[in-house]
């Protein structure tokens, strides 16, 4: 059962990713990549990782694309980008990084059926509380350096997006 | 949560794992705009996040969520400036073309 479901996510979460790097509006695309972070968050939760699902559905589905939304929306990109990603996505592009990637996936692929290991997640629940154990135990270091680089995002974002009100105020 | 009726293969997560972050490399080579290759980045990152987690739960610690936890701030603090920098590419060239700004060749 569990692993149908599990089956069933990865195959949303495939499909999504797929159609969200081959449409041409850029909306349409990140409705697909929400489509993605929610089958994600499916599989978090069968790998006994209810915590992690539910920040993978606030945070990134939640956060991260509605940000992505809001600049798409500011730069107000109409049909004349449709036509101009229509111009950039020419028709033979995708063969030859198809290809490669393809390449990468065969050799990744003979690495883990030559490890000839059957080993099996039992979905144990881990749950909440011993992730905040372990974030404010052993990894208490790794949470402040991630503070700091929240900073350093804030302070970035805050410098790149004044200097563009300023231009704007002046004209 | 569903008790565990039937385990999933670690391998079987792996696959999907590479899946999806070779999905994300086909993205950032063949778009040109800006903003379709961040989005093949989050892939790339959630991709990462996947094999975390499945580790994690496979040796039952809860290390990998808690490197979760760190994509996860990593992801928000580069889309914030990452989305800064593509405003500022459309203001200053009035395209979301990432050749545009190719002007550092050696």
């Amino acid at each position: 059962m569990v692993y149908w479901l599990f089956l069933v996510s990865c195959g949303i979460a495939i499909f999504a990713a797929l159609m969200a790097i081959t449409r041409l509006n850029a909306s349409h695309a990140l409705i697909y990549l929400v489509i993605t972070l929610l089958a994600l968050a499916v599989v978090f939760f069968l790998l006994g990782a209810p915590f992690a699902a539910a920040l993978q559905i606030v945070i990134y589905a939640g956060a991260i694309v509605v940000l992505f939304l809001f600049v798409v929306m500011m730069l107000n990109l109409g049909r004349r980008s449709v036509e101009r990603e229509r111009q950039w996505l020419l028709p033979g592009i995708w063969v030859i990084p198809s290809i490669l990637a393809g390449g990468l996936f065969i050799v990744l692929g003979i690495a883990l059926i030559g490890a000839e290991n059957q080993a099996m997640i039992e979905g144990e629940m881990i749950g909440p509380r011993r992730v905040g154990a372990a974030m404010i135990g052993p990894y208490v270091l790794g949470v402040e350096l991630a503070g700091i680089l929240l900073l350093a995002g804030l302070v970035g974002a805050y410098h790149l997006g004044r200097r563009y009100l300023d231009e704007r105020r002046e004209r | 949560m569903i008790d565990g009726a039937g385990a999933i293969p670690l391998e079987h997560v792996i696959w999907f794992a590479i899946t999806l972050f070779l999905i994300g490399v086909v993205g950032i080579l063949i778009r040109r705009n800006v903003i379709f290759i961040l989005l093949s980045l989050e892939l790339m990152m959630n991709a990462a996040a996947v094999v975390f987690i499945a580790a994690g739960a496979f040796h039952d610690q809860a290390d990998g969520q808690v490197m979760f936890m760190f994509i996860l701030a990593l992801a928000a603090a580069e889309v914030a400036v990452a989305l800064g920098l593509v405003v500022q590419l459309s203001r200053r060239f009035k395209t979301l073309d990432i050749d545009a700004v190719s002007e550092m060749t050696g």
